[in-house]
């Protein structure tokens, strides 16, 4: 045979398909005993329970309050936004990066309209920053001397200064890139809410 | 071996059974370092000396902590106020951390100096650079434990970092974390990884690291070679054996060190906020922010290159860590035969001082809130840190000055470049503060760039000796 050394009976050929084989079969099985190993990082079945919907009872929420609840284990906020905060959003539209809430992850198809809700003054959002997920402070004050004469209320992150209106739409010249999320939820009764189910058809 | 005779007795029992005399003779009492060393030597023993303090005082919080998110917080609190010495240790360990930094920043220092990481010296570099990195890490995954309100809020800003990656971001963050937000899971992962995997790595590491530096040889202040000339008896010239030479003389070295080191444990163990900060002693809360965050001081360099660069959140994270990656590319884009700055020319020397200070005001700027200028200036030292590199690729040939100019135009266009991307008149304060501190990179590039261009004594590289100088 060509490839074999003549003097030591070495055939390389042969050696080196058992030496890629063997590879291989190891490799396979790295990977396999990999696998249990990183899917034990996905959240576990405790964690995936603590994400079920919560009910959350808003009659007791005065008009300009914010209440806010834990779902998934994230801040989710409701506000009940007064008849001038409803008035005041429209003037914001300018400065705003995406008024018409165009990116259609961050809100369910029944949020998606100006004032970002189902009805106009209940307001439903997750309470982490679009940016890097710190928890922005909510400001509902009109013009106050930090944010500047055109503030007409809504959330300013602390932590890389993003900040949100009243419908959780994110202005322009900002780090944060979309709008807050809205959550998925419905209204059991007028004044109980589900966060975390449509409750079927919208 | 050899040379010499045979060890009897005990020694000569172990010597048959396991190469103890050749490696102490490798590595300590016939390895020849050069003897010209100066003070910026002291840190890589310095850096060893942490790395124990490091491990032991790890080992001894892992007998009092307690990995959970409910009982994290007070576990600390217990290590502080009832564990005997408990607070001692924790102190250690605290000061530790920062002090590890301390001394690696400046051990790197002297690399980028003295040209360490070139002639053949290119793994002992890249080696080093991991080590750093898994330092990082190593120090990011501690800042958790005390799960107070800066360890969830800044383990909150780095994992969401991961969030910015296209298409995987979000499966793969939550992969991380282990649940939705940051949660007992993400500490109790952490903390494995904290206490035995990457110490366990970083020790494997430290040894790689030196034993690729001792098959390569130590380099000096003055960036020679001393393996080029050597006695009848094949040492360097210039050499001196590590030990006992350079073994008692880092002992005064250490003296000082602790010196400092316990001087801050005892009297100002939180630094006015900069080893430990204040927010951290608050529990962790997920419903609430703190007013400020910014990370522990050695990260911040880079936290304000991810601040500055706002083209979008992934552009961020990827200058961010490309401002790490650079580093690891040192060897290859200084390409300058002459390693140590003292034979290099002025222009060079600049470079590598200005960087430097660059650094500091880039962490400086970390630990500050956002205004519009100081934002600005971020954007600037950004665009430094970056132009640094370019600029030591151009000082890799000075035959040619008339490549500066070309260098310089490029480089300057650039900034102009993105100055036109970013100036927008509507943001009225921003583009009066893009319309000024234009001059920072501009004066950097002229300093570095036109200055050995028009000035040509500023060009000039002077002949590196043979011997060592002193």
């Amino acid at each position: 045979m060509s490839d074999s050394d003549s003097n030591t009976g070495v055939d390389k050929k042969r050696r080196r398909m058992l030496i890629g084989a063997t590879a291989v079969v190891g490799a396979a099985g790295t990977a396999a005993f990999a696998t249990p190993l990183l899917m034990s990082w996905m959240p576990s079945a405790r964690a995936l329970n603590a994400g079920a919907p919560v009910d959350v009872n808003i009659s007791k929420v005065e008009p300009g309050q914010q209440l806010t609840v834990i779902w998934q284990g994230k801040p989710v906020w409701i506000v009940k936004r007064t008849e001038q905060m409803l008035k005041d959003l429209p003037a914001n539209v300018p400065l705003l990066k995406d008024p018409d809430s165009a990116v259609d992850t961050q809100q369910p198809a029944y949020a998606k309209n100006e004032i970002r809700s189902r009805k106009p003054e209940i307001l439903v959002l997750i309470g982490i920053c679009t940016h890097l997920g710190c928890s922005p402070t909510y400001r509902p004050e009109l013009a106050p001397a930090d944010l500047g004469p055109e503030w007409k209320g809504g959330w300013y992150c602390p932590c890389h200064g993003s900040r949100f209106d009243l419908a959780g739409r994110v202005f322009k010249n900002v780090p944060a890139p979309t709008n807050l999320v809205v959550p998925p939820y419905y209204f059991k009764t007028d004044n109980l809410l589900l966060v975390g189910e449509d409750g079927g058809a919208a | 071996m050899a040379t010499g005779t045979q060890a009897t007795g005990l020694l000569g029992w172990i010597d048959e059974r396991f190469p103890l005399i050749e490696t102490w003779k490798a590595h300590m009492s016939e390895y020849y370092a050069p003897k010209n060393f100066n003070a910026w030597y002291y840190f890589g023993v310095l850096a060893m000396l942490v790395l124990v303090i490091q491990i032991v005082s790890g080992i001894f919080l892992t007998m009092h902590y307690k990995p959970d998110a409910q009982l994290a917080f007070a576990s600390v609190e217990y290590i502080m106020r009832d564990v005997p010495g408990g607070w001692f240790i924790r102190y250690l360990h605290s000061t530790g951390a920062s002090a590890f930094f301390i001394v690696v920043y400046f051990h790197m220092f002297r690399g980028l100096m003295y040209g360490s990481y070139k002639g053949k010296r290119e793994l002992v570099w890249l080696i080093g650079m991991v080590i750093y990195l898994a330092l990082m890490a190593e120090a990011f995954m501690g800042y958790l434990l005390p799960w107070g309100q800066m360890s969830f809020w800044g383990a909150q800003v780095i994992i969401n970092l991961f969030n910015t990656i296209p298409v995987i971001g979000n499966d793969l963050s939550l992969w991380i974390r282990g649940d939705f937000v940051i949660s007992d899971p993400t500490l109790n992962r952490l903390f494995a990884f904290h206490v035995a995997a990457v110490p366990l790595i970083l020790v494997a590491l430290v040894f790689v690291h030196i034993v690729a530096l001792h098959k390569v040889g130590s380099n000096n202040p003055d960036g020679i070679e001393i393996k080029a000339l050597k006695n009848e008896k094949g040492i360097p010239l210039d050499g001196v054996p590590f030990h006992p030479y350079y073994t008692v003389h880092d002992i005064p070295a250490i003296a000082a060190f602790f010196f400092v080191f316990f001087g801050i444990i005892f009297f100002m163990p939180e630094v006015g906020g900069y080893f430990l900060e204040h927010a951290n002693f608050e529990p962790a809360n997920p419903l609430k922010t703190p007013e400020h965050i910014a990370p522990v001081w050695y990260f911040t360099p880079f936290y304000t290159i991810l601040r500055s660069v706002t083209l979008s959140p992934f552009a961020g994270t990827v200058a961010m860590f490309g401002a790490i990656i650079m580093l690891f590319l040192l060897p290859w884009i200084d390409r300058n035969p002459i390693k140590s700055w003292r034979y290099r020319n002025t222009a060079h020397m600049f470079n590598i001082a200005i960087f430097a200070v660059v650094f500091i005001v880039l962490g400086y700027l970390g630990v500050k809130p956002v205004t519009d200028e100081l934002k600005e200036l971020g954007v600037r030292m950004t665009e430094i840190y970056f132009l640094f590199f370019a600029v030591l690729y151009a000082h890799s040939n000075s035959s040619k000055p008339g490549r500066y100019l070309i260098w310089f135009i490029v480089l300057a266009g650039i900034v102009f470049l993105i100055d036109f991307y970013r100036y927008n008149p509507e943001a009225v304060e921003s583009a009066k503060q893009i319309k000024w501190q234009w001059i920072w990179p501009i004066g950097y590039l002229s300093v570095t760039l036109l200055l050995p261009f028009i000035v040509r004594p500023c060009n000039a590289e002077k002949p590196v000796p043979e011997r060592v100088t002193s």
